[in-house]
């Protein structure tokens, strides 16, 4: 199953008519712990509409004094009395019920990957061109997307260094303006000065990658120096994680210079081909 | 077992309902699956936002939700009278978008990685008036 598809546990904690109120702190300390959790929170404290969404199974969670009350716009709903529970039974209330429902789980899958900030993008397809593990595609009108986020590599924010228009932001991010934080000129002036960013490394970055393993490979057979190739390619790595804040266990998982390079022609392909049909109805 | 109706929560503000042609409607993201928010910002503001007699609704990680194309985004962008505590706006937008559904320019995005909680939560719940 896709994670397009699967439905959620939503939690709707109710002190509307029929329940009794929470303390504040109480109801501050019971989200928290929800929320750490992966449950989603819905406070109520006078509505009684809730309605639930086709991917969506929904709890709610009240100090009920009575038979729990009608609520409107949705089907049908599951009550949980908590009075006098601790927020960590009320998270025990909701994994029961999460456990019964088969609804995936939030929280399993760190959310890292690529946003693009379409104001910004000019669809010049190098991220496309330059990711080697599938993250972006192409829609049918020719605009580049974030296609299978969960092949990104978590912490890596390569592709946004290639970004001459600083279009690519990871929310998650600790610096800006990869970030989401606005771009600012002296942004635009260090991007301007890396647009190729294959030129802070000697050039086109398949290729560096591809030369060295010739050299590598020129060096084995000719010196059998398995300590300096080896030392150049830590060279290399620690350049590129230097650079483009590459974790070193992305860097160690990259596919060999031969996969890489079918990739990168894989993938300029599709850039081409995109392009190439972005051109076309200004022709016509 | 209880699925599945049709669109997304109810969460109007009581205070705000017959002041505003719009309901205001709040969304607090607690970014929880990474450290980017500072802990005591987010949960200064959801403090605040308890102890408060708004109604709200509090997400685990924009982002996920956005990964997953979580039709409570579209439900949530289609409220003029839109405002959300997470991270940077333009990073917010970008969430939205990717999921397919682009907030109004009405939506007022406060920032809980740069600014305080008591700001965040004052500007949330009075629109900036407080």
């Amino acid at each position: 199953m896709s994670r397009l598809d699967t439905a959620h546990l939503r939690t709707v904690l109710y002190e509307g008519p029929g329940s009794l109120p929470l303390e504040p702190d109480a109801r501050s300390r019971i989200m928290v712990a929800l929320l750490d959790k992966g449950y989603a929170v819905t406070s109520l404290r006078d509505s009684t509409h809730v309605t639930a969404l086709p991917r969506d199974f929904v709890v709610v969670l009240g100090r009920f004094t009575g038979p729990p009350p009608l609520f409107d716009g949705a089907a049908a709903l599951q009550f949980e009395q908590i009075d006098g529970m601790d927020p960590s039974d009320v998270v025990e209330a909701a994994d029961r019920v999460h456990a019964n429902t088969g609804a995936a789980k939030s929280g399993a899958w760190k959310p890292w990957f690529p946003v693009i900030d379409f104001g910004r993008c000019t669809n010049c397809m190098q991220c496309l061109s330059f990711c080697l593990f599938d993250v972006y595609g192409v829609s049918s009108d020719g605009k580049i997307q974030v296609r299978n986020q969960d092949n990104c590599k978590t912490d890596c924010p390569a592709c946004s260094r290639v970004c001459p228009e600083v279009a690519i932001m990871f929310p998650k991010y600790r610096h800006s303006p990869i970030n989401g934080d606005q771009v600012s000129s002296d942004d635009m002036r260090r991007e301007a000065m890396k647009v190729d960013i294959s030129a802070l490394l000697g050039g086109d970055i398949y290729s560096m990658l591809r030369d060295r393993s010739v050299k590598a490979k020129s060096r084995f057979s000719k010196e059998r120096d398995d300590e300096r190739a080896l030392k150049e390619r830590q060279n290399c790595l620690l350049k590129l994680q230097k650079e483009m804040d590459i974790p070193m266990e992305v860097l160690a998982s990259l596919p060999s210079p031969d996969e890489i390079r079918a990739k990168a022609e894989q993938a300029a392909a599709r850039a081409r081909e995109a392009l190439g049909s972005q051109v076309s109805p200004e022709v016509h | 077992m209880f699925p599945a109706g049709e669109t997304g929560a109810d969460l109007s503000n009581g205070n705000c309902m017959s002041a505003a042609p719009a309901p205001i409607r709040i969304l607090y993201c607690h970014c929880a699956f990474a450290r980017v928010v500072p802990a005591d910002v987010k949960t200064g503001v959801l403090a605040q936002l308890a102890a408060s007699s708004a109604e709200f609704e509090a997400v685990p990680d924009l982002c996920e939700m956005s990964a997953r194309r979580d039709p409570r985004l579209a439900a949530l962008a289609a409220h003029e009278s839109l405002r959300i505590a997470a991270c940077f706006p333009r990073a917010v937008h970008g969430l939205f978008q990717a999921a397919g559904s682009p907030l109004p320019q009405t939506a007022q995005i406060l920032n809980m990685r740069t600014d305080p909680a008591d700001k965040v939560a004052s500007e949330l719940l009075t629109g900036g008036a407080g």
